[in-house]
Order: structure tokens, then sequence, then C-alpha cells
């Protein structure tokens, strides 16, 4: 494994398996808190005084307060969605486009693949995006929140390298026999490139799902928030979820207002937690192929 | 800000060109329009991609031109009188607002670089260092994680921990210890947002190292051990050298970043501490224009900061030649 290093003396490990003990600490403690507050009761919120982080009695009914219909409810639903439809546009339009300059003898392939690079240096001003958001009629619309990140010009040249390191042999011979460029596309080129599609996908995917810069600029409507900004709003601004916001739920058997706030930061974090082990061995791979051999 | 890629990852360096690909070139010098029928696949297949591309990264330069007008919504932008430099007035006079988020951002992005930038580079030599593969594993998974979490969750992460009511003040407070004052304190708020960068990337940003350093030839380490050097020496003398290039690499892109600073980190608290210690130049734009209405101004400094920052990619990537290194591209 550590071919040629020199082994470290007992002490020097100890001190490493220390530093990296608490650096997984730092980033896991968190994590159980606020689940364990989550799910905590009003009695033990109130005598922890607010953040509980070994429950003795746990109850699920901060989420089905969330869940039950109500303005958390409506912006996972949006959240979702975004995010389905965003990934989904945004995988077929770069794996195209990736594909489009794939081939550096091919026409236009020169101007194209230029526009592309350039975009990589600057990224537009904030007034003007919104502008071209405004003119085009996309504000206040979902669109607003998918068509202008729906492409990311590293993700393509990522692709793109990832497309030219293909076995040619494969695609050669799949011409001979009769394939032309998009069953190639189809049936052997995307098929190849499983893993680092998933990767590029999880790219896309969480920052649909994170994004909060978007939203606030391209929104005005409330009613369309998507979680990121529920978030802000009741979590860290500390708004108060009353029954108003919550469907269904009377006022006696309301669950403790920090519950309510970590249940919906659970709520926010766990698809990101449920996707991540799958992609995650892919990572090394499939990210470092455009960055480092570029 | 734009959904997908992390600040961490690189941009890829000079595209290489494939060697002679296209295994039905009919001749040499196909007429035009023939090599366009050949390759009508791959053009279309380009379209959408490039089409939103120009749509909302090239189309939206255009509207910088509102920095030179008096811009009114209703007018419109192409109604609105040309004003010349006015809207730049902010900048020249020093205006006192201005000078404060440029201030707040040059200082921030000061921590970034010699705060925030080492650490992945100590953590990855650490990593590397881990004889069993498993652990190395499972230790990478978990700092990778923050990454892929929201800027608004990560905040309201360090209010549970660090805040008035939160984790750490409780215990504190539980054993009759003097409470600390951080989430709501302007003075800490830089430090605060270098730890929060810290907690959220520092794992992430070592993926590049880790794999540069699994690239260094075992048998410079062997022989390095034969001339005597022990383990530090060997760090020094034959990893570090093997990391000089990303190394290079991320810095360069980090300086062309210099007057960038998480809009989506900043905003959500800037109502805790106040805009005095918290405004850098990207909120300045957001709150100057889109909220309070004064476009032109708005508009001016977001050009004025897009073309610092693309000048300085250049410089750097030039300072980087004279050294020798590669840096992102290569003229």
């Amino acid at each position: 494994m550590n071919g040629g290093l020199v082994a470290a003396t007992r002490p020097a490990r100890a001190v490493k398996a220390v530093v990296l003990l608490v650096c997984c600490a730092i980033v896991i403690v968190p994590f159980i808190g606020i689940v364990a507050t989550s799910l905590s009761t009003r009695d033990e919120v109130v005598r922890s005084g607010g953040f509980v982080m070994f429950p003795s009695k746990i109850t699920f009914g901060a989420y089905q307060a969330i869940l039950s219909g109500g303005v958390v409810t409506r912006a996972t639903v949006v959240s979702v969605a975004v995010t389905g439809v965003g990934t989904l546009i945004s995988l077929v339009s770069t794996s195209l486009l990736s594909y489009g300059l794939s081939r550096s003898r091919s026409t236009l392939h020169k101007p194209l693949l230029m526009l592309v690079l350039f975009a990589l240096l600057f990224t537009p001003g904030i007034i003007p995006s919104y502008l071209v958001v405004k003119t085009l009629g996309l504000y206040d619309s979902y669109w607003s929140l998918i068509l202008p990140v729906a492409i990311n010009a590293f993700n393509v040249i990522v692709l793109r390298a990832f497309f030219m390191e293909l076995p040619r042999e494969i695609v050669d011979s799949a011409r001979i026999d009769g394939a032309g460029d998009f069953a190639i596309l189809w049936r052997i080129v995307l098929p190849m490139s499983k893993a680092v599609l998933a990767v590029i996908g999880l790219f896309y995917a969480v920052g649909y799902w994170n994004s909060f810069f978007t939203p606030l600029l391209y929104l005005q409507d409330n009613a369309k928030w998507p979680l990121q900004l529920v978030l802000r709003t009741y979590v860290v601004n500390q708004t108060n979820l009353g029954v108003d916001q919550l469907g269904g739920i009377g006022g006696a058997q309301l669950p403790p207002e920090q519950a309510l706030e970590m249940a919906i930061l659970v709520l926010s974090i766990i698809p990101i937690l449920l996707v991540y082990p799958f992609v995650q061995r892919h990572f090394s791979r499939g990210v470092l192929i455009g960055a480092v051999k570029g | 800000m734009r959904a997908g890629l992390p600040q961490a990852t690189v941009a890829p360096g000079p595209v290489r060109e494939a060697t002679p690909e296209h295994p039905r070139v009919p001749t040499p010098r196909a007429s035009w329009w023939r090599r366009l029928l050949r390759d009508k696949v791959l053009i279309l297949a380009a379209v959408p991609g490039i089409g939103l591309l120009l749509l909302f990264q090239y189309f939206p330069l255009l509207g910088n031109v509102i920095a030179f007008k008096d811009y009114e919504p209703f007018i419109g932008i192409l109604q609105s009188p040309w004003v010349g430099l006015t809207n730049f007035a902010v900048i020249f006079d020093g205006d006192p607002a201005f000078l404060n988020a440029l201030g707040n951002t040059l200082i921030i992005t000061l921590l970034q670089v010699l705060v925030v930038f080492p650490v992945p580079i100590g953590l990855a030599l650490l990593l590397d260092s881990l004889v069993s593969e498993r652990i190395k594993r499972i230790v990478q998974s978990v700092l990778y994680l923050p990454h892929f979490l929201s800027w608004i969750i990560v905040i309201a992460i360090f209010q549970q921990m660090l805040g008035d009511a939160g984790f750490m003040n409780n215990f504190l407070r539980d054993h009759g210890l003097h409470t600390i004052s951080i989430i709501s304190n302007p003075d800490l708020f830089k430090l605060l947002v270098t730890g929060q960068v810290l907690w959220k990337d520092a794992g992430w940003a070592t993926i590049l190292f880790i794999a540069a350093l699994s690239r260094i030839d075992p048998t410079l380490y062997e022989a390095s051990a034969i001339d005597g050097a022990g383990r530090w020496r060997q760090r020094w003398h034959v990893s570090l050298p093997g990391l000089r290039s990303v190394i290079v690499l991320l810095l360069i892109l980090r300086l062309g970043q210099s007057l960038t600073f998480g809009f989506e980190q900043i905003i959500p608290q800037q109502q805790a501490v106040g805009v005095g210690a918290s405004e850098v130049l990207d909120t300045y734009v957001f709150n100057n224009g889109i909220i309070d209405g004064d476009w032109g101004t708005a508009a001016a400094v977001g050009l004025v900061k897009g073309v610092v920052g693309v000048v300085i990619v250049f410089v750097a990537n030039k300072v980087a030649h004279w050294f020798g290194e590669q840096g992102i591209y290569q003229s």
C-alpha cells in the first residue's frame, strides 16, 4: 500500500488516529444531535434547553406534523419535482452536448468547443441573469429554477473527456455493423459511461436540491418555495411554525418548535444521505478523469 | 452559485486533441456541406446544450449594458438613457458601503487562502499515510459528506451547535460556565464563515490531492529512504513536490474567485450580524440591485467584479508559466 514510505512510529500513529477521529466526530456529532432532537418529546426538549443529544423516549410527532400537508409538505413536493425534472434535463443535454463535441474532426467542432470552454471562465452577473430570466418570462415560474442552471460547462468537459477515452475499436466495429451516430451514443457510449453519468447526475441533483440562490432570486410567490427557502425562514431565521403552516395538526398536540425545525432539517438531508453511498464509490474515478487528465 | 460542481474541482487543462478519429472521412477535402451532413447527428446533439449556454451564460453579458445606463424596469433596457460611467462612481469615489463590501470580501479571501487552502493538503497527506484501505475509505466517506449539504443546512447546523441556545452553550450553562456568543457576534463573523467553509469543504477538497499522491512513483520514496530520509523529509522532498502542479492549479482558480464569496453562505446570516461585518461584493450587488432597485450601480459593481476575476486568472496563469508550471491552460 504505502510503497516506500518509512513506517510511522507508535506515538505518531496514535496522534494520527486521534486527529482523524476528531475530524470524523466533528462531522458526525451534529447529525446525531439533529436527528435526536427531531425525535424528542416536548418534556425532553424543555428540560434540555433546546437541543437533545440522547433522547430517552422517541416520538415521530414532528414528522407527522410537517408532512401532513402545509408549508413543509408543499415545499418538499416542489423540491422533489424540480430536482427530478432538472436532473433529467441536465443529464440529457449534457450527455448530448458532450457526445456532439467528442470527435475532434467533426464539423463546427472548434467553435462549439470554444463556446463551452469560455463559459468556464466567467459566471454571468447576478443582475444580468435576473434581467434575462425576466425577459424570457421565466420569472416566478418553476422553470427559472431549472433552465438557467441546467447545463454546467465543467460537467460537459468532464463527460466529453470520458467519451473520448472510450475504446475506439468498439465504436468502429459498431459502425461497420451499420450503427449510426445516434445508435452508437444510445447503445454503446452511454451504457459504457454509467459510473461517470451517476456522478455527474449526483452533482446536478444535489445542485438542484440545495439551490437557494435561484429560488431567492427568481421566485416571488411564497407558495412556490422549495425546501431550502422554507429552511431559511423557519429554521435559520426561527420564524415560528404555527398551526397555519402545518396541515391539520391542532394547537395542543403541536410538537415542540425545536423538534419541528430539526425534522425539517433531517427531511432536507435524507435524500442526500440516501443517494450518497451508491455514488460515492465512483467519485475518485468519475471526478478525476476530467480534472486531472484534462 | 451554479448547480453542479463544487469550488474544489478543477477546470480542465488544455483539451487533448485525439488522434484522427472519424473512420468515414470520405476524402481529405470533402466539401463543408458534405461534412455537415455527415456530422448532422453530432451537431444536432450539441444544439440543446449550446442553446442553454448561449441563453443563460452568454446572453446575460449583453445585460451588462445597464451598467452604463440609468435603467428603469418600466421603460426597459433599450429605452433607458445612457449615462456613461456615472454608475461606476461608487467604485471611483470610494463609496463607504462599497468599500466596506470590498474590504470584507478581501479579508475573507485572505483567510480562505491562508487558513482554508492548506488544511486539505495536510488532511490528504494524513489519509494517504493510512495503511488500512478500509479505514481510509470510511474516513473519506465521512469527510466528503458535508460537501453535499446546502449552505442553509450547514448554517442551521452551526446554529444548533454553537448558537446561544445551541449544544455548546447549553453544555456550558449546565456546568455553570460562561456562555459564548458566536453566531450573532459581528466581530467573529469572518472566523465563523471560515469555520463553516472548513467544515463543509475541507474533506472534499482532499480528493484531488489524494489522487495526485497516489500517482507518485513508490520508487522515489524507496530511494529517499535508502538515502536516509525519515518520514518528514520524505513528505517534504517527495510528497509535496508531487502535489505542486495540483496546488498551483487550485490556487490560480481560488485567486480568480478572490472577489466572489459565497452569496448563499452570507445572505442567510446577514440578519444576525448586520451588514457592516457581513456585506461582501455579491451581497452588495444583490442588496443594492434586486432589493433596493439601484440597478445601474449594482450591475456596474458586478461587471467590474467579473472582469477583475477573469484578469486575475490570466495573470496568475502567466505567473505560473514563468515558474515553469502548467497552470490551468497553456498558451
